[in-house]
């Protein structure tokens, strides 16, 4: 039932991708996410499609779920293409067509705009593909975590930003979901079997049915907090200051391989963003 | 106070500021613990059974009296942030609920946390932590989540993790309340091959009258004093003492108990259900077989 839920969307498994180190992944992702901003033209989204391919069949992850998050976007992806193809700037001179609307005024079409409408859904599609396969899907939530807090370890040093604070308190949130969701799980049967429904009911009732559910995981909430609390003093917990690490993360050679992977793709896109637009070509 | 003590309280006094009746939890309790012992804390709810535990691990410090570990004052005020948790490693601490003491998602990572905290070399943590995950039978477990586990085998997690810290006492504190007959048991010997194969010192705080009977030492708290102290056969001798604390006494000598009050003469004390069989084979044996002629 409840306990079942799976946060994060991680997807076990040892393939090139989940054996990278979590600070080489991170890093990698932002990298990534600002050059594939960076792609304007058709000829660097058509390499950003063959990059996505290239990393979806190392993951080894099935890909129907890349078609699922895909279609998750739909609504956005369609939104977009709407507002770019039917937008109009002085500089677009190849018009296909244009669709008058109830007398009041009229939409035109151009044949950049649809290629900007297409670029940018492209766009979008690997970005959300590329970051989700390099961090969620492939890096489980407490190797991210640990890897976050290594990464922004500067942050701390510089700006006294309190990273390990910040990654303490995601690493309980993640060690705590599944007991609360278990929790939450034991006192809904406790009510059911009391006779309350949640089931049944217009919207309201039913919010109303889950008020006696939540009070109480609220409250237990705060115990558990104050426990954990005291069992983590015992064990001499004192912040981050003089704490070492049992894991060493260790860069190996297949860390400066993608390294160089990510460098090339940013090279690749600058470069592809030389060449003229795919209109210009066509009608020259 | 000699070198093989290893936890002394001196005429300790406690209240908690916000308590309304001004009465203190504990009024005046003195005593020592012998290094390596196996030392059982009995009581009934609120007798400040717990409190005597935080006190030793420094979570609360007493209003007034001493407490000393190896012979350091631990309500000195002065001490560095070192020798503070430097003592507070060296008494480690295991919780009544195992889901509340369990602070990552991992078990080999969770039993590494105490060593990291106190910053332990990483290799010196790797080392500890495969010791801690044989003792307590973890090996096959190391990697998974500890919600997944039962709850003796969390509480297991939990010990493990007190003792990657290497400390020289544990105290369980109601450890074994949460847990399921097997639970109990699993955690009962643990604590037995601690105290015989760790030379840890142990000291169980519970209301479990059959888990105090299994210590070399019974002390028996109520209203904030100590009203017994002694080994088990001792304290479970003062059935009537007991009583009126609002205490029992396990079913052994409960059994003789009330055998010797309707007339018979068996040795009082006895806590194990072999030693009771064995006093009424005993007695059936003398009187009746012999009157029998037999």
């Amino acid at each position: 039932m409840l306990t079942d839920i799976t946060l994060g969307q991680y997807f076990a498994g040892e393939s090139f991708l989940h054996k990278l180190d979590p600070r080489v992944k991170i890093i990698s992702a932002v990298v990534l996410l600002v050059f594939i901003f960076l792609a304007s033209n058709a000829f660097s989204v058509l390499f950003l499609i063959c990059i996505t391919g290239a990393l979806i069949a190392f993951s080894r992850i099935p890909f129907s779920t890349f078609l699922q998050s895909i279609k998750m976007l739909s609504f956005i992806l369609i939104i977009s293409f709407l507002f770019i193809a039917f937008g109009y700037s002085e500089e677009y001179t190849h018009k296909l067509f244009e669709v008058n609307v109830f007398d009041l005024f009229t939409l035109r079409v151009f044949a950049e705009s649809i290629e900007k409408a297409v670029v940018m859904n492209i766009r979008i599609i690997s970005l959300i593909l590329i970051t989700s396969l390099v961090l969620t899907y492939t890096t489980s939530p407490i190797e991210l975590t640990d890897g976050i807090e290594r990464v922004l370890t500067p942050l701390n040093k510089l700006f006294g930003l309190p990273v390990h604070d910040f990654a303490m308190i995601m690493s309980i949130a993640l060690r705590f979901i599944p007991t609360l969701l278990e929790e939450t799980d034991k006192i809904m049967s406790a009510q059911s079997a009391r006779g309350a429904d949640f089931k049944n009911g217009s919207i309201m009732q039913r919010v109303k049915a889950l008020l006696p559910v939540f009070i109480p995981l609220l409250i237990s909430s705060f115990r558990r907090a104050i426990e954990l609390a005291t069992a983590m003093e015992c064990r001499c917990y004192h912040g981050g200051d003089g704490r070492t690490k049992m894991k060493r993360l260790k860069l190996v050679k297949r860390d400066y391989c993608f390294c160089v992977f990510v460098g090339v793709v940013a090279v690749a896109i600058v470069a592809l963003n030389m060449l003229p637009d795919l209109t210009q070509l066509i009608y020259r | 106070m000699d070198n093989n003590t290893i936890i002394s309280f001196k005429d300790v006094y406690f209240a908690y500021e916000d308590s309304e009746d001004g009465k203190g939890v504990l009024n005046g309790v003195s005593f020592d613990i012998e290094r390596g012992s196996f030392v059982a804390v009995l009581g009934h709810n609120g007798c400040g059974k717990s409190t005597i535990a935080k006190l030793m691990n420094m979570l609360l410090s007493p209003k007034s009296g001493k407490i000393y570990v190896d012979g350091m004052d631990i309500t000195n005020e002065d001490m560095t942030d070192e020798e503070f948790y430097e003592f507070r490693r060296r008494i480690g601490m295991v919780f009544q609920n195992p889901d509340n003491q369990i602070v990552t998602s991992v078990v080999e990572e969770d039993i590494a946390f105490g060593p990291e905290n106190i910053g332990v070399d990483p290799d010196e943590i790797r080392k500890r932590v495969d010791s801690a995950m044989e003792l307590m039978g973890l090996r096959q477990f190391a990697k998974a989540n500890p919600t997944k586990l039962s709850g003796g085998q969390k509480q297991r997690v939990a010990i493990a993790g007190v003792i990657a810290m290497m400390p020289e006492c544990i105290i369980f504190d109601e450890s074994t309340a949460m847990l399921d007959p097997d639970g109990r048991r699993e955690v009962m010997e643990i604590i037995n091959k601690l105290k015989n194969e760790k030379k840890i010192t142990v000291i169980l705080i519970t209301h479990n009258m059959d888990e105090a009977a299994m210590a070399d030492r019974v002390i028996v708290v109520n209203g904030g004093r100590i009203v017994l102290d002694g080994t088990p056969k001792q304290v479970f001798a003062s059935v009537e003492k007991l009583r009126a604390t609002g205490l029992d006494v396990p079913q052994p000598t409960e059994l003789l108990y009330s055998l010797n009050n309707s007339g018979f003469s068996f040795p009082e004390g006895i806590t194990s259900i072999d030693e009771c069989a064995d006093e009424i084979y005993k007695y059936y044996c003398d009187k009746v077989l012999n009157k029998n002629g037999k």
